[in-house]
């Protein structure tokens, strides 16, 4: 999808631009040569049942990596989301084992469609409070985000003083019993959480390049200022992308607490800084303004298979972070020499025209 | 003041510039230009925005390089290859914009990057203090060396500029418009300083807009236009209609005539509007306008006039501002700039870099950013429609591009301007407001600039036109406004007199001071 729509710009002929189309369609490139050598270098790399592995293990860096697309490309940053997994799987798992205690001698259970929802309510409302803090009360996000990483950690925590729910098999009187279906399903061969990749992905993509809210979100991130004044309500935008985010999240909460059929505290722990390298390596630009949903997912999937072709060759997983922090350096030194050569060829095709 | 010295001319020249010649691509920035600056006076430079002055001056600072010409100091010449270069020859340049760290102390800022020395370790500190307390002492300040710099008023933080320029044992010192932020009072003291640096020596260079002022304190003024000199004798005799004569000269610029046709109705009233200061009194001091359809309305006013934040309330910039809007006889209460737009007025803002274009766009996103709307069902956006919409204003401003698609940073900035007027049209104005509409911009797409707008007022809008570029102002205006601290200082038609507009802008608070010094 990258390779095709970007093309269309380059014209044929001289070498800057196959450099040019080559330089642009770098994840993807890289995608392709660690496919390849996985496939040489480890055995079984490339069976389906090794495939749908590592495409779960990825799916969970891809839900985050988009919702942090969104946020980078406006110009910010959200640190919390992987402290909001934590918090959102603990709230699922309260949800499936305990219901919501109303203090009567009874309680109120939900069934799997109902804790989704709320689970989902609570990312959201998460990502609300980021933002009002980002837009209302002018903390930088950095800084808000940092903030709502310890928060949420620590009611993660105190959720369950420290403990792990254990056992959300849900009950079937609740209609809570499908609750496990939700992170092990499958449906049409592939497993429900992929699906819901997909659609996550597609919906993405939709809003970043075929909605006024998409462009305004790429406006913000290349010029606040400027924006502003042509009209995009900034701060709404803001409120958007940072409550997507908390959506992610809670999304990867409930697949997290659904697979393991508990809900532990500690969960997402760094899931943060996994789902900026996708961004990253993606080709979002962390200045803002510029970033693309299809890239984001290649680069999480670059990061996945990188990290589990590593384990199946048994490279130490200390080499594997050193690798993996080296493709992320490559990937933003490529990205500048993108950028340099882009504006040259642009510049020349003006001046082409001024003559 | 200086009347024995400037008769007996006594002034030795302490730099020469002769036949100094700057092209910039596309542009002559200054066409053999010969400039002298003489020791221990202070030589005025005056000219419109885009005369060179401010090419001059970086050629002197070292900023810029000649393409050709020769600069000479003292009999010798030289070419000041860097910044460092003009400093070592003991030139200093103070900046319309200062620059400044308003966290440090105001000695650090004195010795910034270029403090002495312990051991050639650790900064000597105690001496940094000292020998700012030594200049703060030959200017007759009472700063306190150690004082946070952001603690001072605009007009101190000037004076500590000033002695940064001071503490390089400038020689000559670059004043660029060192009064547009300073009070009447601030301005006074300034005037005192100049004149004990003048008494020690220092050669003056001084550049501003404020006519009165310059004729108070300068002992000699060159005048440039387009560039050019087209004046320079010592300040004896100088009046104010001189100067604006020598400034503007016989019509040069191409400015589209007025295409006859009957203004409408009023479609904008302004009333009472009033943007309250940082530290007391307005930036935009109860001004009360109407504007008529077809009708270009032109703002003319000093820096610093609150002609920009008059533009900025109408476009809801500033919430603490007081006073209503109509538009078409209806109160305009939208708090948002899209709720204005979509009452039909648009900005075209002054920065074209910071404020009206998204740099990393291509130009058909800029052009339709604020049109989205008209593009969108529900929420799904039309990119046939909307690349459709964006060719045809691109057509339709003659913006000369290769590709839609291309980043609108790899355009000419009277394309680029042309672009932001496309986007402000798209969103179908009643009104629009241009900020400085020419500014940074060739003299072709200038004049394709006035032609537009002359022809979107003969199609029924009104527009509202900011500019510090009176030639402009006086041509291009169906009636003129002038703001002097944010207040209506005067009010012209047609047949507007240069000198009274001038004479009109400049603020009252310096007028009360400087009328015993020019009858």
């Amino acid at each position: 999808m990258t390779l095709m729509s970007e093309s269309a710009p380059a014209k044929s002929g001289s070498n800057t631009n196959w450099l040019l189309l080559l330089l642009k369609a770098r994840t993807f490139v890289a995608l392709l040569l660690v496919l390849a050598f996985f496939s040489v270098m480890a055995p079984n790399f490339l069976s389906t049942a090794n495939a749908i592995l590592v495409s779960k293990h990825v799916a969970i860096n891809a839900f985050l990596a988009i919702g942090m697309t969104f946020v980078i490309i406006t110009g910010g940053i959200d640190l919390s989301v992987g402290s909001v997994v934590g918090l959102t799987s603990m709230v699922a798992g309260w949800l499936v084992l305990n219901g919501i205690d109303v203090g009567l001698g009874w309680s109120i259970q939900f069934n799997t469609f109902e804790i989704a929802a709320i689970v989902c309510l609570a990312g959201v409302f998460v990502g609300w409070i980021n933002g009002i803090l980002i837009t209302r009360l002018n903390v930088a996000p950095f800084i808000a985000t940092l903030g709502m990483l310890y928060v949420a950690r620590g009611a993660a925590l105190l959720f369950s003083g420290g403990r792990t729910f254990p056992n959300l098999n849900g009950n079937p009187e609740y209609g809570s019993d499908t609750f496990p279906l939700i992170g092990t399903g499958n449906f049409l061969g592939l497993p429900v959480m992929i699906w819901m990749l997909i659609a996550v992905a597609l919906g993405a993509a939709y809003i970043a390049s075929r909605t006024p809210l998409g462009r305004q979100i790429y406006a913000t991130g290349g010029n606040e200022r400027g924006a502003a004044l042509s009209g995009v309500r900034v701060n709404r935008v803001k409120m958007f992308v940072y409550m997507f985010a908390g959506l992610m999240a809670a999304i990867v909460g409930l697949i997290i607490a659904s697979q393991l059929r508990a809900a532990h505290p500690a969960t997402g722990e760094f899931f943060e800084l996994n789902a900026i390298a996708a961004a990253v390596l993606g080709g979002t630009s962390m200045s803002g303004g510029r970033g693309r949903i299809a890239g984001t997912i290649i680069g999480a999937f670059v990061i996945g298979i990188l990290s589990d072709g590593l384990v199946m060759m048994g490279v130490s997983s200390f080499w594997q972070m050193v690798v993996k922090g080296l493709v992320i350096i490559a990937a933003v030194v490529i990205d500048q020499a993108q950028s340099k050569l882009q504006a040259r060829v642009a510049l020349a095709q003006e001046v082409a025209l001024s003559k | 003041m200086n009347l024995a010295a400037k008769i007996d001319g006594t002034h030795p020249v302490g730099l020469t510039i002769r036949g100094a010649t700057k092209v910039y691509p596309g542009t002559v920035a200054l066409k053999d230009v010969d400039f002298d600056i003489r020791m221990g006076a202070v030589n005025v430079l005056v000219g419109e925005n885009g005369a060179g002055k401010s090419t001059l001056m970086k050629v002197i600072a070292g900023v810029e390089t000649l393409t050709g010409g020769e600069i000479k100091v003292d009999g010798r010449p030289i070419v000041f290859r860097t910044k460092d270069d003009a400093v070592a020859n003991g030139i200093g340049i103070v900046f319309q914009e200062l620059n400044l760290f308003p966290d440090m102390s105001v000695s650090e800022n004195v010795f910034m990057a270029r403090e002495p020395l312990r051991f050639g370790v650790d900064i000597d500190s105690a001496s940094v203090e000292e020998r700012t307390r030594v200049l703060m002492h030959r200017l007759e300040q009472d700063i306190d060396p150690n004082t946070t710099l952001g603690h001072l008023r605009i007009g101190q933080q000037q004076i500590v500029e000033i002695a940064k320029a001071l503490a390089q044992d400038a020689k000559i010192l670059i004043l660029d418009e060192p009064t547009s932020a300073l009070s009447a009072a601030e301005v006074e003291v300034l005037f005192r300083i100049i004149d004990e640096l003048k008494a020690q020596g220092v050669g003056i260079v001084y550049i501003s807009h404020r006519l009165e002022e310059l004729i108070r304190v300068g002992d000699y003024i060159t005048v440039l236009r387009d560039g050019q000199i087209t004046g320079s004798r010592s300040m004896e005799g100088v009046d104010i209609p001189w100067i604006v004569q020598a400034m503007i000269g016989e019509k040069s610029k191409d400015f589209s005539q007025s295409l006859c046709h009957e203004f409408g109705r009023e479609v904008f009233r302004a009333e009472d509007i009033a943007l309250p200061k940082m530290g007391g009194g307005y930036m935009v001091d109860h001004v009360s306008l109407t504007v008529r359809a077809g009708e270009i309305l032109g703002l003319y006013g000093l820096m610093g006039a609150g002609r920009s934040e008059f533009l900025e309330c109408i476009m809801a910039q500033h919430p603490e501002a007081r006073g209503h809007f109509f538009v078409d006889g209806e109160e305009m209460r939208e708090k948002h700039v899209a709720g204005r737009i979509a009452r039909g007025i648009a900005l075209v803002p002054e920065d074209r870099k910071r404020d009206g274009l998204i740099q990393i766009m291509s130009v058909r996103e800029n052009i339709t950013l604020s049109s989205l709307v008209q593009f969108t069902t529900g929420f799904h956006l039309s990119l046939r429609k909307e690349a459709a919409r964006a060719a045809e204003f691109i057509k339709r401003m003659t913006v000369k591009v290769a590709s839609p698609d291309n980043p609108i940073s790899s355009l000419s900035g009277g394309n680029q301007q042309k672009v932001v007027i496309g986007k402000a049209l798209m969103t179908g104005p009643k009104v629009l407001l241009m900020d400085e509409p020419s500014r940074g911009i060739d003299i072709g797409a200038k004049a394709e600039i006035y032609h537009k707008m002359r022809n979107l007022a003969a199609e029924g809008i009104g527009i509202i036109f900011v500019t510090s570029d009176l030639e402009e102002v006086l041509a291009l205006s169906d009636r003129i406004i002038v703001l002097a601290d944010g207040r209506i200082s005067g009010e012209f038609g047609r047949d507007a007199n240069a000198a009274e507009v001038i004479a009109a802008a400049t603020p009252a608070s310096a007028k009360s001071k400087n009328k015993d010094l020019v009858s």
